[in-house]
């Protein structure tokens, strides 16, 4: 008779499937997780003491970088604590911008988590299905900002510039013949509104398209139904938001309960789940998409009809006009002002909070007058999450943890920092 | 909303008579509670059903030390305008083995500052649990009030070195594996105090101190803005 005992097994921080530079020490009898302790800050930074030692727009571009894939979203969050400090007025173009941008990212998220996830669990597919249509939407971003991923476009008072008139077109070349070069192309001739609006006439019909492969697939049930339930008292308790504590049946959606921005003027429903099982969360963040895209469709609608200024005048804040600089000498010190020594905030602590496509992203903001924040700490919607892998993981199999992280949406660049 | 804010205000100072911290900052209500009376504040905060604070949003550590210390003086016009901008001390400024000599205050130096969601009453409240002990910060933990808090106060541990009381696993969490010191206190320099690379001789990673120069491009000034002496908007400056 042989001495069966618990063994140790270290998952990741290589494992294709850990999502980045996860260590998970688990503890198995046999196939069973007993316990998971996860390890994480392989990915740590020091986002916060670094934008303590910067003004408070070059630290823009380092909220980028916390959650990689959504990074717009992360933006806003840094961008209304500044604006909550400051007063300043956001001019409503920009905040309709804003809001649109919002969900394009919402659905840039989803969709890299759809891929992630199928991939994880085994649906191959996905992935390709899914990056097909990343890829549009991260030409929109390209168009506005100059970047695909990292955009440094929202501002404190508005976004750094207006939507462009025109796409960035596909180019013929060895590998691309001009015939499949202008068949790309086609809906790029117009504004980037008309675009996007093409984006959204299709991708419902995508959205079913990705449905049909999950949704009824035998597999994919197994693998999800019943995996990692929260119960919508254990999921506030353990500091569940967004779709992880959507899942779980409790019906809270910042941009409903305490909207930012214009959200109040949008149409949209907040989808809830029943069991709060990776397949409830699945099926929350399908019909999210369907919204976001709903809301872009609005956004879309308005922003045609309602030219206007996308940055705050007040040029404490924003930089003025190239133009002006050139002949307005006011114009010309606010902007030297602006880029040797930023702007002071008021003292005072805030703390501002968006519906981010993975939860609630929080931004803690302290000022003790100066141009750089005295203390800034950023709320990681994955953070939490990904404390609660232990209880999640506890008594399920090996496989079924690599489809808790996959629900849980984790990107260690915000759980990190 | 700000009568959300006055309401929930006389509620709080209902139910903490005595306590003369409660006020509205910004946009939300904040609270000061004293480490020794935190836990059974804390109980009755997530579940007095008027409060319902049933969510721990966020949970963090600041350090106070160097709160309102600029690098360049505004006050007075300085002759010597280059050097007194490249002259001063400060995180960003600090290089391997150099200390720093905080100012002398007597406000408590770390402070736990909780930020709570109450569904109910779609309403948030900052709570600030200042240490008593500036050497040995000590502040009760809410781990069994707020099961999240786990995380979130070994983040605040690791880097600040705040014990939680109570805490069943403070171990370090997003630093390095045998780390020494608390990085974002506020004499830690921003660009460490060590520096790893792999050896191909010894056939294994090395720490060494750091050889990177500190550098601060922008100074920190604070401004004595007039459009915030008086506490009113900008707008109304403006125009």
């Amino acid at each position: 008779m042989h001495e069966i005992r618990n063994y140790t097994l270290n998952f990741g921080p290589q494992h294709p499937a850990a999502h980045g530079v996860l260590r998970l020490v688990l503890e198995m009898d046999g196939e069973v997780v007993e316990r998971a302790d996860p390890h994480i800050g392989l990915l740590h930074r020091g986002t916060e003491k670094l934008a303590e030692s910067k003004p408070y727009n070059q630290t823009i571009g380092y909220m980028d970088r916390l959650d990689y894939v959504s990074t717009m979203v992360n933006e806003h969050g840094y961008v209304l604590a500044i604006e909550k400090l400051l007063g300043v007025e956001v001019p409503e173009r920009a905040q309709y911008i804003r809001v649109m941008f919002d969900e394009i990212t919402r659905i840039l998220n989803h969709l890299m988590w759809l891929g992630a996830h199928g991939l994880d669990v085994g649906a191959m597919s996905m992935f390709l299905y899914c990056f097909r249509e990343r890829e549009d939407l991260m030409d929109c971003y390209e168009a506005v900002s100059g970047a695909r991923l990292h955009a440094t476009y929202y501002r404190p008072g508005g976004v750094s510039r207006d939507l462009p008139d025109t796409m960035p077109q596909y180019e013929e070349s060895r590998w691309r013949s001009k015939a499949n070069a202008s068949k790309l192309n086609e809906a790029r001739d117009g504004s980037m509104l008309d675009f996007i609006e093409d984006f959204c006439n299709r991708f419902p019909a995508l959205v079913d398209e990705y449905e049909t492969l999950l949704t009824d697939n035998r597999i994919w049930k197994q693998r999800t139904v019943g995996i990692g339930i929260v119960s919508p008292e254990r999921a506030l308790q353990l500091g569940f938001t967004g779709a992880m504590l959507r899942g779980s049946g409790v019906e809270w959606d910042l941009r409903k309960k305490q909207p930012y921005e214009v959200y109040d003027r949008m149409n949209f429903d907040i989808p809830v789940g029943t069991n709060g099982d990776c397949y409830d969360r699945y099926l929350v963040r399908m019909e999210e998409m369907r919204q976001s895209n709903s809301i872009i469709q609005q956004c879309i609608t308005w922003l045609r009809d309602n030219p206007g200024p996308v940055l705050t005048e007040d040029h404490k804040v924003a930089p003025p006009r190239r133009g002006e600089m050139k002949g307005d000498m006011e114009a010309l010190i606010h902007h030297f002002k602006l880029f040797t020594e930023g702007f002071c905030l008021p003292p005072g602590e805030a703390y501002a909070a968006v519906e981010h496509p993975k939860g609630e992203f929080g931004c803690y903001l302290i000022s003790d007058g100066a141009n750089k924040p005295y203390r800034l700490k950023v709320r990681a919607p994955g953070f939490a999450h990904m404390a609660a892998m232990d209880e999640m993981a506890r008594g399920h199999m090996l496989s079924d943890v690599v489809a808790i992280i996959g629900t849980q949406d984790i990107v260690f660049g915000e759980v990190d920092r | 909303m700000s009568q959300h804010l006055t309401s929930l205000v006389d509620r709080l100072t209902a139910k903490f008579p005595g306590n003369d911290t409660i006020k509205v900052s910004v946009d939300l209500v904040e609270i000061h509670i004293a480490p020794e009376e935190l836990l059974s504040a804390a109980t009755l905060l997530r579940d007095d059903p008027e409060l319902a604070f049933v969510q721990l949003s966020d949970l963090c550590g600041v350090d106070y030390a160097t709160y309102g210390e600029a690098e360049w003086s505004t006050e007075t016009n300085s002759q010597a305008s280059f050097s007194r901008a490249v002259d001063s001390k400060s995180i960003g400024r600090l290089s391997f083995g150099s200390g720093m000599s905080l100012p002398e205050t007597s406000r408590p130096r770390f402070a736990s500052v909780m930020h709570l969601l109450s569904l109910d009453h779609n309403v948030r409240l900052r709570v600030v649990c200042s240490a008593n002990d500036d050497e040995l910060p000590v502040v009760p933990s809410v781990t069994n009030i707020w099961a999240c808090a786990d995380w979130y106060e070994r983040e605040s541990f690791d880097l600040f070195g705040i014990l939680y009381d109570g805490h069943n696993d403070l171990r370090r969490i997003l630093t390095d594996y045998g780390f020494t010191g608390h990085p974002f206190r506020k004499d830690f320099p921003l660009i460490g105090n060590v520096e790893m690379r792999y050896d191909p001789v010894k056939g294994r990673v090395v720490y060494e101190p750091v050889t990177i120069e500190p550098r601060v491009l922008v100074p920190r000034v604070i401004r004595d803005d007039s459009r915030y002496i008086s506490g009113d908007s900008p707008e109304s400056d403006n125009a």
